[in-house]
């Protein structure tokens, strides 16, 4: 019997398999475009000093007479604001720029604080079994229950705002997809025979979970956390939307977008449309990476 | 039948009590229990007096029993802002939210199920791959978003709608609601919709997954070896099947889409028990953030236990398996 | 033959897969008569099933008939389409699926799915097609049908299932019935009550029967003609008892051969030797040459159908000689009429 992964792949080097994985992502175009947003995206947020006209932290570089510029329109600073500026002359391309680079941050951030967390989690119930398995997976169960938002808004009232606070709200409701899939993947795996014999033999318990449970949760696990940081960075710009988030002294894309909300009845559309319009394409596009990813590594889910 | 049901209420419960504790524990352990029951700007004998009374001074089990005595005889405290018991505060505002999660369900149903029947019945039709793109965008593009667009283009430019408030409304049984004038559905229609979205998407995805599978099934293929039209098919094969999950959904979404409705609230000024939270989080209006969070997970065991119960009842499978 | 009530000529299904063009069904030609039962044999992948669901328009994509015909009283329905083919469905062919506990709806009572059975074809009162379902229960020896008619498949037994299916299939009266394997599920005394009810029922209604199975002891002692198919084509007809007293196939001898009736006792069955190719990469010439002990060097071109006395054919190079001794039974029952 061949069912273990490990024993199985040892030809397969890391190259070979994400060439492979690579030309069946390749298949869809959307997916490739989608890739390619998610790239730029990333690269523009890394690089958001660099590529700014403008620090929008910096309230001394900002000049009133620049406020509510519509786009295209030439600032004071000689340079064109093609997506106009805000209330306080603050040029939305900038912000826009060092927004990504918060959420992304924040989505990041989280989305990793869960997976390990989760992940651990996961990986206990599946090794322990018996009542410590029963037990977790309740409580995972019935946190899965409860939709996100709402413990997120538990944990913003207990521990207040900020940064961390805000991170903490975020892997506290995100952990638990993960420990279920990881618990789903590698109890699967547990229940086989060769487990049993490695959980007999004086093998050290280290070895069981990162040698041969954990490398069968991986696939999932990829999967859920490229949905999961997305979910992240929506979820933020959600908090930070309603107030509940990151403060306009250090703005994400949600509060940017709640800060121009206000001037949006009166026709200063741009305000909040553009930062909205990026949080859409960065979110919209790292989903469609994660949807053909969970394709390529599962293709029975393929049509 | 019964040992099911008992079964049942005694998980939802087991979750209420475990949820009250970490919402006690959280917000009235962590922070100063004396300011979450006045406000701190009070005077010094009145603390006093409430320490006492409250027996804030007590173990913190038995001041947890106190919480929960207190709860269970409807005293939730006062809110600082409004100075009225949070109980009715909180009330008071129910309907408006349930009014806004239903239309919302509603919508979502009656787009979501066709379309998802649509999108599994011809999967490989450019018309139902336009509409799982569709479903892709309704729950991956954040909710508030969609609601700042939908004011733009329907409210601002187009003048359809008006772009926040809740209008006039009718007091029913009690309730004050808005869907029984036509001006009352001016308002609701597009936070409701913007609601609806996230479910609608759901509901698409699921409804076309299940109708994907039914179709392929031996027994759609033993119907249409009878001469059963493609019409008795998927009305009785693929809506009964689908159903189960469906019903499952619909009941779970409900809860979250009272949760949700925060969201959609704040964006549409629309003034529910959403709108009420978010206000008493930021001015830190300690009581309502905890009668309202009890609350709400309260509602959300009770809807998915009438969910668990409808469930067993679709499934004649589960309803063995429970009986014996 | 021209008083076929089902006749099928060069029918060819195909089904597109990544690897390819698979030929589940390649040329089959058969004909049934009125009052007939026709045994499709053959092993697991042969093809039988398709050919079933061909008959009745129900491949579906990736799947397509790619050619033939199916006449049905002379008339070709594969050339229908949507209403037209669905008239004939159940009322005029019907088809009893392989495997009971996936032919009926886990979550429809046996009664609401047979009721719209009925209704598919006449539009009776709900409360009438009720009676009618219920009647068509009886028929097939199900005790207490009313209350059956209220369960849930998952109530009955598969065997019970099974001649849920076989009732449905009746309901209708239609001129033709594809039975496939419709006793599998069924233990050997039920089995022998339902063969001599279905050759009552073409005996005295005049209904014709396809009757696929893996059971040669059965279609000894049932069908009137035979078809052995081997990887999605027909290598040897005829008529049964004929085909069944003196092989022409190497492939029917080898099947005949493991059959136990005819075996003695206390020695070795022989198995047709090596299994099932592959239709992805069958061999060139006779599919069958890798397993045969007949092959020859003319077997790796295609065979010709040839024809024998008293409409026999086998698709063979060297078919074998006919054997001229008295025509044994497989079986000391028989349920085949005298004609
Ligand atoms: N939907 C499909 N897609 C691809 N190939 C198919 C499909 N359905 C059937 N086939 C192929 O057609 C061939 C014939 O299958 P069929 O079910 O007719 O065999 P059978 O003779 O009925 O076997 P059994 O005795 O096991 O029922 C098989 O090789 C099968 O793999
Ligand atoms: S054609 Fe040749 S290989 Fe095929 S069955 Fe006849 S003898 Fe055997
Ligand atoms: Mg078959």
């Amino acid at each position: 019997m061949s069912h273990s992964p490990v024993l199985a792949l040892p030809a397969e080097t890391g190259w070979t398999r994400f060439s492979n994985f690579w030309s069946d992502f390749r298949q869809s175009p959307v997916a490739v475009a989608a890739l390619t947003v998610v790239v730029v995206v990333v690269l523009m947020a890394v690089l958001a000093p660099y590529v700014a006209p403008q620090d929008p932290y910096n309230q001394e570089a900002l000049d009133l007479f620049d406020a509510r510029l519509e786009p295209g329109e030439v600032g004071s600073g000689g340079y064109v604001h093609w997506l106009g500026t805000d209330a306080a002359g603050r040029d939305i391309f900038s912000a826009i720029l060092y927004g990504l680079r918060t959420s992304l941050i924040v989505g990041v951030m989280a989305g990793t604080l869960a997976l390990i967390l989760g992940t651990t989690v996961g990986l206990i119930a599946a090794y322990y079994g018996g009542r410590v398995e029963a037990l977790i997976m309740r409580i995972i169960d019935l946190q899965l229950s409860l939709p996100a938002i709402l413990l997120a808004l538990v944990l913003v009232a207990m521990l207040g705002q900020g940064l961390m606070q805000l991170v903490a709200a975020l892997v506290a409701a995100q952990y638990a997809y993960f420990a279920r899939t990881t618990h789903g993947a590698a109890s699967a795996e547990r229940r086989k025979d060769y487990i049993e014999a490695a959980l007999s033999t004086p093998l050290p318990a280290r070895h069981v979970l990162f040698r041969h449970l954990l490398p069968n949760a991986l696939p999932p696990l990829i999967v859920v956390a490229t949905v999961q940081v997305a979910n992240s960075i929506a979820l933020e710009a959600t908090l930070s939307f309603l107030g509940l988030g990151l403060p306009l002294t250090q703005p994400s894309l949600g509060s940017l977008i709640s800060n121009g909300f206000q001037f949006l009845l009166s026709g200063r559309y741009w305000i909040s449309i553009y930062p909205g319009i990026a949080l859409m394409l960065t979110v919209v596009a790292i989903n469609l990476v994660g949807d053909q990813v969970r394709n390529v590594l599962n293709p029975r889910r393929s049509r | 039948m019964i040992g099911f049901l008992i079964q049942r209420v005694l998980q939802a419960l087991m979750v209420v009590i475990a949820m009250s504790i970490i919402v006690f524990l959280g917000v009235y352990a962590i922070g100063n229990p004396i300011d979450v029951m006045i406000d701190p700007a009070s005077d010094q004998a009145l603390r006093e007096a409430l320490i006492q009374r409250y027996g804030f001074d007590r173990p913190l089990f038995e001041q947890y029993f106190i919480f929960m005595n207190n709860m269970l005889h409807g005293d939730l405290g006062e809110s600082f802002i409004y100075r009225l018991p949070v109980l009715n505060l909180i009330l008071s505002r129910l309907p408006a939210t349930l009014e806004l999660a239903l239309t919302a369900m509603l919508i979502a149903t009656l787009l979501g199920i066709p379309l998802g029947l649509w999108a599994g019945y011809k999967p490989d039709s450019l018309s139902a791959k336009a509409i799982m793109g569709f479903s892709v965008l309704g729950f991956s593009v954040p909710s508030f978003w969609v609601g700042l667009l939908l004011i733009m283009v329907f409210a601002v430019e187009l003048g359809w709608f008006p772009s926040g408030g809740r209008g006039p409304t009718t007091e029913v049984l009690g309730m004050n609601l808005s869907i029984t004038s036509l001006e009352g559905w001016s308002y609701i229609l597009l936070p409701a919709f913007n609601l609806a979205l996230f479910k609608l998407g759901l509901l698409i995805r699921l409804t076309r997954a299940g109708t994907v599978e039914v179709m392929g099934s031996d027994y759609v293929r033993f119907a249409r070896a009878q001469g059963l039209s493609e019409g008795k098919v998927v009305g009785l094969h693929v809506l009964k099947n689908i159903s189960i999950p469906i019903v499952t959904v619909f009941g779970l979404e409900l809860g979250s889409t009272l949760a949700f409705a925060v969201v959609t609230e704040t964006v549409f000024n629309w003034p529910g028990m959403g709108k009420l939270i978010i206000d008493s989080i930021t001015v830190l209006d300690r009581p309502v953030m905890v009668a309202y969070l009890i609350l709400v997970v309260f509602l959300f065991v009770m809807i998915n236990l009438v969910v668990d119960l409808i469930y067993g009842q679709l499934d004649p499978r589960i309803r063995v398996k429970a009986a014996s | 033959m021209s008083d076929a009530v089902l006749r099928v000529n060069n029918l060819q299904t195909q089904f597109e897969t990544r690897g390819g063009v698979l030929k589940a069904v390649d040329g089959v030609s058969f004909e049934v008569g009125r009052g007939r039962i026709l045994g499709l044999v053959g092993e697991s992948g042969s093809g039988k099933s398709v050919t079933g669901y061909s008959i009745l328009g129900l491949i579906e994509a990736p799947g397509r008939i790619a050619g033939g015909e199916v006449l049905l009283n002379g008339k070709d329905i594969t050339r229908l389409r949507g209403d037209a083919m669905r008239q004939v469905r159940g009322a005029q062919i019907a088809m009893v699926f392989q495997d009971p506990m996936m032919t009926l709806n886990p979550v429809l009572k046996i009664g609401t799915q047979m009721i719209a059975a009925v209704r598919a074809h006449d539009k009776v009162s709900r409360k009438a097609a009720r009676a009618r379902a219920r009647d068509a229960l009886a028929k097939v020896g199900i005790p207490s049908p009313e209350e059956r008619l209220d369960a849930y498949p998952h109530q009955l037994s598969g065997g019970m299932r099974q001649r849920v299916a076989i009732a449905i299939a009746l309901l209708h009266s239609p001129a033709v019935i594809i039975a496939d394997e419709p006793t599998t599920a069924l233990d050997v005394s039920i089995q022998g009550q339902i063969l001599a009810e279905v050759r009552r029922l073409a005996d005295e209604t005049g209904t014709a029967f396809v009757w696929v199975t893996h059971d040669l002891a059965v279609v000894s002692s049932l069908a009137d003609d035979i078809c052995v198919m081997y990887a999605g084509r027909v290598v040897e007809s005829g008529p049964a008892a004929d085909v069944i007293a003196s092989p022409r196939h190497p492939y029917t001898a080898g099947l005949l051969a493991s059959v136990p009736a005819e075996h003695e006792p206390g020695t070795k069955l022989p198995q047709v030797p090596g299994s099932t190719p592959s239709l992805a990469n069958l061999p060139q010439g006779c599919a069958f040459a890798p397993r045969c002990a007949k092959a020859g060097p003319a077997c790796t071109t295609t065979p010709p159908v040839q024809q024998f006395e008293d409409g026999r054919t086998a698709l063979c190079h060297y078919p074998i000689e006919p054997v001229s001794c008295q025509p044994l039974s497989l079986t000391s029952t028989t349920y085949r009429s005298a004609s």
